[in-house]
């Protein structure tokens, strides 16, 4: 069966791709922060949110072939739709990155300043010169930062885009080759391309496992560059895969009530929403694993990160993102009649979900607002936009090859599932 | 005399077809008994959905209460310590010190709490006598039990209904 993308859902998504430009446009416009900062770290947060949901559909799709799950056979093209988003998803962060890092566009990362860098300077103003030893006429540069500087091997502009580019080019690889495959093995049954897939996976996890903690530090824990957490990519990488369970439940339970998808049964439901239940308390117990270590140890360079969210105007959003994303799904998805129901599973799933938008939004604002933050309609507007944009890219994918692959071997397993 | 019938299957697939049989022609099956869990029995025999789950919860409830309010009388009450230098003497301030032992207390009065009961329930605690009609059972052979008792059908009719199954071995005892 062939999923036909028209009608209203191709409408709604449009115009909320329409509200997202127009946000785009008229908060560029309204934004009265200096450098538009605001607009830029709202485009970095939607940018990152919706790319780590696609890329965790990636990771699932690698991590069920490489486990040889069958339940999933029957979904897996929903993982290949939704990680069709990611070459624009990396492509926000790149524009974010490029226009901080060449254009000054914005200060967004502190680090990309490179006068920071250097002890001691010579002149003054746009003829200044930085450098690292004492010369002649140099004098100690007041803007130089000791602790930016001994990571200034690693964020060296040429090794910081080369880790960039080989992050995206690898995922984008792996993408198009699992979608390459699994189109293929539509057109004839083959084994040996299912033990290609399974092998490649593997490989992809391997990857995947370094990558997805390394672009965590690069884009998103370098906002606070004075502050390193180690578990900090573990943490973003289980708040990424419940977004993903979150939106890939939601669709099926939309899908299937469009009449697609009747293969998928009770039981499927049911372990997706599983998934849901068991990685919101992964990403929670990894936020406290970060969190009480930090209290507890209370030593000044680490606490400034929640000092900065604890003591200021965000602590009402920081504690209320974090008790929505731990008690709502552990107290309503905890019985096995609330994970098979779609009237439970749509209001608790959606809340979860720009819960965990929050969570990516905590993560990037404090540090480059500090307190001239608003939140308004224009964040509001983006996050619609970016939404129907998702929805756009996702659905779009999903019409252009059968719904249920064909000849995936272990297919009469995955409808088969029983719970 | 109300009779009991033990039938024995060599395979838990036969006995799910035998038992769905049973109970397309109205017959009850009282229980089985099988060396694992036969995944998709209890809806065919009609087992009720265990409470289990919310006797767990109810433990690891109580787990948690007890472990609060216990480091709260020792901690904060009793004799206040200073933790980790937040001499703070207040639960909620030195909550996030709490929480790893929290979360271990409830683990431990959740999983002790369900075990005893499962055991208690199943009347499978250590030492008491075995309640299975065969040692096979424990082995790789399974059981149904049926009972005149609970059917309205008689003795003869049910041994033709059973005998049409593809069992193993039939056993017919009077039930005291």
């Amino acid at each position: 069966m062939e999923f036909k993308f028209e009608g209203r859902a191709k409408i709604v998504s449009q115009v909320l791709m329409g509200i997202g430009i127009i946000a785009l446009i008229a908060g560029f416009l309204t934004d009265g922060s200096d450098h538009h900062q605001r607009w830029w770290a709202n485009l970095l947060v939607n940018g990152f949110f919706w790319f780590s949901i696609s890329l965790a559909a990636l990771f699932f799709y690698a991590l069920n072939y490489a486990v040889e799950a069958a339940w999933s056979a029957v979904i897996k093209r929903m993982f290949e739709a939704m990680w069709h988003f990611l070459p624009i998803g990396a492509g926000v962060i790149v524009v974010v990155l490029v226009a901080g890092n060449f254009f000054h566009a914005h200060h967004l990362y502190h680090w990309m300043d490179h006068t920071l860098y250097h002890e001691f300077v010579i002149g003054e103003g746009d003829q200044a010169t930085y450098v690292d030893v004492m010369e002649e006429g140099a004098v100690a540069n007041p803007n130089y930062d000791h602790i930016i500087a001994h990571k200034g091997a690693y964020f060296a502009s040429w090794f910081f885009w080369l880790r960039t580019l080989v992050y995206i080019g690898t995922f984008m690889l792996f993408a198009h080759l699992f979608r390459k495959w699994s189109l293929l093995e539509d057109e004839k049954p083959s084994l040996d391309l299912h033990y290609k897939q399974f092998k490649r996976s593997a490989v992809f996890l391997v990857f995947f496992a370094v990558f997805s903690s390394m672009l965590a530090w690069d884009w998103i824990m370098s906002i606070d560059v004075h502050w390193f957490s180690t578990l900090f990519g573990w943490y973003l990488f289980a708040g990424m895969w419940v977004g993903f369970m979150i939106f890939l439940n939601v669709a099926l339970i939309w899908l299937r009530s469009k009449g697609y998808y009747q293969e998928v049964t009770e039981s499927h439901m049911h372990d997706i929403s599983k998934w849901m239940f068991a990685i919101s308390m992964l990403w929670s117990y990894l936020w406290v694993s970060q969190f009480l270590l930090i209290w507890y140890a209370n030593i000044p360079e680490e606490v400034t990160y929640y000092t900065q969210r604890f003591f200021s105007d965000y602590q009402v959003p920081f504690m209320v993102m974090f008790c929505v994303n731990f008690a709502v799904p552990f107290y309503t998805l905890l019985p096995r009649d609330t994970k098979r129901n779609p009237n439970f599973i749509i209001p608790v799933g959606l809340l979860i979900f720009v819960g965990h938008f929050a969570d990516v939004y905590l993560l990037v604002i404090p540090g480059t607002m500090f307190d001239h933050n608003e939140f308004g309609i224009f964040e509001i507007g983006l996050f619609l936009g970016f939404l129907g944009l998702y929805m756009n890219r996702t659905l779009s994918a999903l019409s252009k090859a059968p719904l249920i692959p064909v000849n995936h071997p272990m297919l009469q397993e995955s409808k088969d599932l029983h719970y | 005399m109300n009779k009991v019938f033990h039938v024995m299957y060599d395979d838990d697939d036969t006995l799910k077809t035998a038992a769905s049989q049973l109970v397309a022609k109205g017959i009850r099956v009282k229980e089985v008994f099988s060396p694992f869990p036969i995944h998709g029995i209890d809806p065919i025999i009609g087992v009720k959905r265990t409470r289990l789950g919310i006797a767990a919860f109810m433990y690891a409830s109580t787990g948690t209460a007890l472990a609060l309010f216990g480091m709260w009388y020792f901690m904060i009450s009793d004799w206040p310590m200073n933790i980790g230098g937040k001499p703070s003497f207040s639960l909620i301030e030195n909550l996030p010190a709490f929480i790893p032992v929290t979360f271990e207390f409830s683990v431990l009065c959740g999983a002790h709490g369900m075990a005893i009961t499962y055991l208690l329930r199943n009347g499978t605690l250590p030492g008491m006598p075995a309640t299975n009609p065969d040692p096979r059972t424990t082995d790789n052979m399974f059981v149904m039990e049926i009972t005149t008792e609970q059917n309205s059908l008689s003795a003869e009719a049910l041994e033709a209904a059973i005998k049409e199954t593809q069992l193993f071995e039939l056993s017919i005892k009077d039930y005291k």
